[in-house]
C-alpha cells in the first residue's frame, strides 16, 4: 500500500461523492456556456431592430419604406407612445412622421446609433440617393471568431481558476478545522505525500473539467483549438499550479472555512470582472491595463484565446506560461512555509 | 522495569495562561496509565507534547527511550494516536480510512484483523459521516492500532458517549491493554480510569497532584464508602465531630461528604445527631468511595468541575 497512492485515492473518492462539488465543477460552466451560447449566437436570424414611426402625414408611407429592410421591426405609434417606449429599450430609435425627418435616439447606445444609420440609409435610398458603389454582406459566423470562441476559453480559465482555489484552500481548512491535518502530523505520513496528493488529484480534476467543457464547446457550438493542443495542456496545468498556491497561500494558517471562504473570494472576485471571461478585458481604459494584464486570470485567458481562438502554438504562449510558473512556483513555497497542521 | 515515557519539569505556557505547570511522570512499558483531571486541568496539552505535536516551553521528555528532538520520524511509526475528537474524512468508508493509516507505517497490522478486533467489520463498508458516536471512537482507535504501535495514546476516548457505547470501547481497549501493549489515557470520568488503568496520576491546574493505582489512592481517603446528605438547616462542621465510623467531613456545594469505614455504625449516629439538632434530612447516599472522591478530597471540587 503506498501512502501517496492512498492518499491521491482519498482525494478522488472524497469528490466524487460529494454531489455538490460534482456540479459546480462540471455541470455549472457547461450550463454557463449553452446558456450564453444561445443567447449570444442567435442563431441564423440577425436580431431585429425595433423602430418606431410617429405621426405626421409620412407616417405611413415611411412605415412602407422601412418595412423593405428585413432586419428593422417598424411600428407606427404617437409621439407620446414613442417616448414610452424607449424606456425598457422596447425601441432604439423613433424616426418623425413630418415632411422634415428627425430622429430620437440616445447616441450613446452602440445599437440605437446603428439603427439610426440603417434607417437614414434606407429613407435616403427611397428619396432617390443612389449608392456610388456596388456593396455586399458577408455575416461574419465561422469558427473562430464569433461571442462563443470568445467565451469558452474564458469559461475554461475561470473553472480553473475557481476549481483549483476552492479544491485546495477550502479543503485544507476543513481539514484543519476538523483536526484530521493535526491526527495526519501525527502519523509518519510524509509531508510531501500530502502535499503531493492534493496537487496530483489537482491534476485529475483539471483534465476532466477542461475536457468537458471543451468537448461540450466542440460538439454543440462547433468550437475548435485552432492552435496547439500542447499549448492548451500547458497553459491549463501551469495556470492550475499557480492558482493551487494562490489557494494555498490563502488556508496556510486559515481555521475558520468562513474566513477562507472570504479570503478566498476577494483574490478571485475582481479577477472574475477585469480578466476578460465574458468580455475582453481591453473595454477598462488604459490607465488599468497594467493592473489587469500581469492579474494570474488575465495571463491564462488571453494564453488559451490566442491558442483556442487565433491558432497559437507553445512558442507564441512562452511568456504567460513563464509568468504563471513563476507565480505557482512562488505562492506554493511561501504556502507550504506559513503552513500550520494545527 | 523499562520505561515507555519519563518527563520531568514539564511547563506549557499558552501567552501568559499556564497550562502544564512542572510535571514529573513515568509510564512503565506493559502498563496502561491514566491522567485523570478536570477538563482544562492541562492533561490534552500534555499528552500532545508526549505525542510531538507541541513543543514544551521547558522540561525533559523522553518517549520510548528517545527525546522528540532528531527521532520525530522514527518515533511517530513507533506511537498510536487517537486525538480528542477528530472527525476523520466524512465520505470515505471505514475500511478505506484504517487502510489509509495503515500505509503510512512501514510495519502493521492487517486492517481487516483491526476491524474486526475494533467490532467494525460490519461497518466497514459504510461511510464515516453514517457512523455513530462511538463507532467513530472505535475507528479512530482503530486507525490508531493499525500500525502495530509500541504506545498507544488515548486521548479522552469515550467524552461525549452515550452509556452503552462507552461500555462497548473500554471492552475495545481492554483487550489491548490485556494483550499488555502500552498506553497512556487522558479522561475526566474516573470509573473509565478505575476500570481501565494499572496506574494514574490526578491532574489538577496543570500539576500533579496525587499517583498511584487507583485502589492505593482511594485507600488513601481512610475509608471504605462515602456518605453523602444534606439536611435542613444545614449542620455545621463541630456538629458533626466525634462521629463513630467516619475519618472525614467535607462540605461539598449544599452538602456534607463524610468518608467511613464502618457505614452501619455511623449512619445511626448521623441520623441521632440529626435528631439532637432538629434537623431533618433532605437526601442521603452511600456508595463505594471512588476516584472522584480522592479528587474531591484534595481540591473541594468534583471531577465534572462543579464548585
Amino acid at each position: 500500500m503506498s501512502p501517496l497512492l492512498e492518499l491521491v485515492l482519498a482525494r478522488l473518492r472524497e469528490f466524487f461523492r460529494e454531489p455538490a462539488a460534482i456540479f459546480w465543477t462540471y455541470g455549472f460552466p457547461t450550463v454557463l456556456a449553452l446558456a450564453l451560447g444561445i443567447a449570444f449566437s442567435g442563431g441564423s436570424d440577425p436580431k431585429s431592430i425595433p423602430v418606431a414611426v410617429t405621426e405626421g402625414p409620412l407616417q405611413s408611407l415611411r412605415v412602407q419604406q422601412l418595412q423593405e429592410d428585413p432586419a428593422l421591426a417598424v411600428t407606427a405609434t404617437s409621439e407620446t407612445e414613442a417616448l414610452s417606449r424607449f424606456q425598457g429599450a422596447r425601441i432604439v430609435l423613433a424616426v418623425s412622421g413630418g415632411q422634415a425627418v428627425s430622429y430620437r435616439f440616445d447616441p450613446t447606445n452602440p445599437e440605437a446609433d446603428a439603427a439610426r444609420r440603417r434607417v437614414d440609409d434606407r429613407l435616403q435610398r427611397a428619396a432617390g440617393r443612389t449608392d456610388a458603389l456596388v456593396t455586399e454582406d458577408r455575416p461574419v459566423d465561422s469558427p473562430g471568431s464569433r461571442y462563443i470562441d470568445f467565451l469558452v476559453p474564458g469559461l475554461v480559465g475561470m473553472n480553473v481558476m475557481s476549481s483549483s482555489m476552492w479544491g485546495i484552500g477550502y479543503a485544507l481548512v476543513e481539514a484543519r478545522k476538523r483536526k484530521l491535518l493535526k491526527r495526519l502530523a501525527a502519523t509518519p505520513m510524509k509531508r510531501s505525500h500530502f502535499v503531493g496528493s492534493f496537487l496530483i488529484a489537482r491534476m485529475v480534476f483539471l483534465a476532466t473539467e477542461v475536457a468537458t467543457i471543451l468537448v461540450f464547446a466542440e460538439l454543440v457550438f462547433d468550437v475548435h483549438i485552432q492552435g496547439s493542443v500542447l499549448a492548451a495542456t500547458l497553459l491549463s496545468i501551469i495556470g492550475a499550479m499557480a492558482f493551487a498556491g494562490l489557494g494555498l497561500l490563502a488556508a496556510s494558517r486559515t481555521t475558520s472555512t468562513e474566513t477562507v471562504s472570504g479570503l478566498m473570494n476577494l483574490i478571485m472576485m475582481p479577477m472574475f470582472v477585469l480578466s476578460g471571461v465574458f468580455f475582453s478585458a481591453s473595454h477598462f481604459p488604459d490607465w488599468m491595463q497594467p493592473f489587469i494584464r500581469p492579474l494570474p486570470l488575465t495571463l491564462l485567458n488571453d494564453g488559451l484565446r490566442a491558442v483556442i481562438n487565433e491558432g497559437a502554438g507553445t512558442g507564441d504562449v512562452l511568456l504567460p506560461l513563464a509568468a504563471l510558473g513563476t507565480g505557482a512556483l512562488a505562492t506554493l513555497a511561501l504556502g507550504l512555509r506559513w503552513f500550520r497542521w494545527t | 522495569m523499562p520505561l515507555a515515557i519519563s518527563v520531568r519539569g514539564l511547563v506549557h505556557k499558552y501567552g501568559d495562561v499556564t497550562a502544564v505547570d512542572g510535571i514529573d511522570l513515568e509510564v512503565r512499558e506493559g502498563e496502561c496509565f491514566g491522567l485523570l483531571g478536570p477538563n482544562g486541568a492541562g492533561k490534552t496539552t500534555t499528552v500532545e507534547i508526549l505525542e510531538g505535536l507541541l513543543v514544551p516551553t521547558a522540561g525533559e521528555v523522553r518517549v520510548l527511550g528517545q527525546s522528540w528532538n532528531g527521532n520525530a520520524d522514527a518515533l511517530r511509526q513507533r506511537l498510536g494516536i487517537a486525538l480528542q475528537e477528530t472527525t476523520l474524512a466524512d465520505r470515505l468508508t471505514v475500511r478505506e480510512i484504517v487502510r489509509l493509516f495503515r500505509s503510512f507505517h512501514t510495519r502493521g497490522l492487517d486492517p481487516d484483523a483491526i476491524l474486526a478486533t475494533s467490532g467494525l467489520t460490519a461497518k466497514k463498508d459504510a461511510w464515516v459521516m453514517k457512523l455513530s458516536g462511538g463507532q467513530k471512537q472505535r475507528l479512530a482507535i482503530a486507525c490508531a492500532l493499525v500500525g502495530d504501535p509500541d504506545l498507544l495514546f488515548l486521548d479522552e476516548p469515550t467524552t461525549g458517549l452515550d452509556p452503552q457505547a462507552r461500555r462497548e470501547l473500554w471492552e475495545v481497549v481492554g483487550d489491548v491493554v490485556r494483550r499488555g501493549k502500552t498506553c497512556l489515557l487522558t479522561t475526566h470520568y474516573m470509573e473509565e480510569a478505575e476500570r481501565l488503568c494499572h496506574r494514574v496520576a490526578i491532574v489538577d491546574r496543570g500539576k500533579v497532584i496525587a499517583l498511584g493505582t487507583p485502589g492505593e489512592l482511594i485507600g488513601r481517603l481512610g475509608g471504605s464508602q462515602v456518605l453523602e446528605f444534606g439536611s435542613s438547616p444545614e449542620m455545621s462542621a463541630p456538629a458533626l465531630e466525634g462521629l463513630p465510623g467516619v475519618t472525614e467531613a467535607r462540605h461539598v456545594l449544599d452538602r456534607w461528604r463524610l468518608t467511613v469505614n464502618a457505614a452501619h455504625e455511623a449512619v445511626p449516629a448521623l441520623l441521632e445527631r440529626l435528631r439532637q439538632h432538629g434537623a431533618e434530612l433532605t437526601a442521603l447516599s452511600t456508595h463505594q468511595a471512588s476516584l472522584d472522591d480522592v479528587f474531591v478530597a484534595m481540591t473541594g471540587r468534583t471531577l465534572r468541575g462543579e464548585a
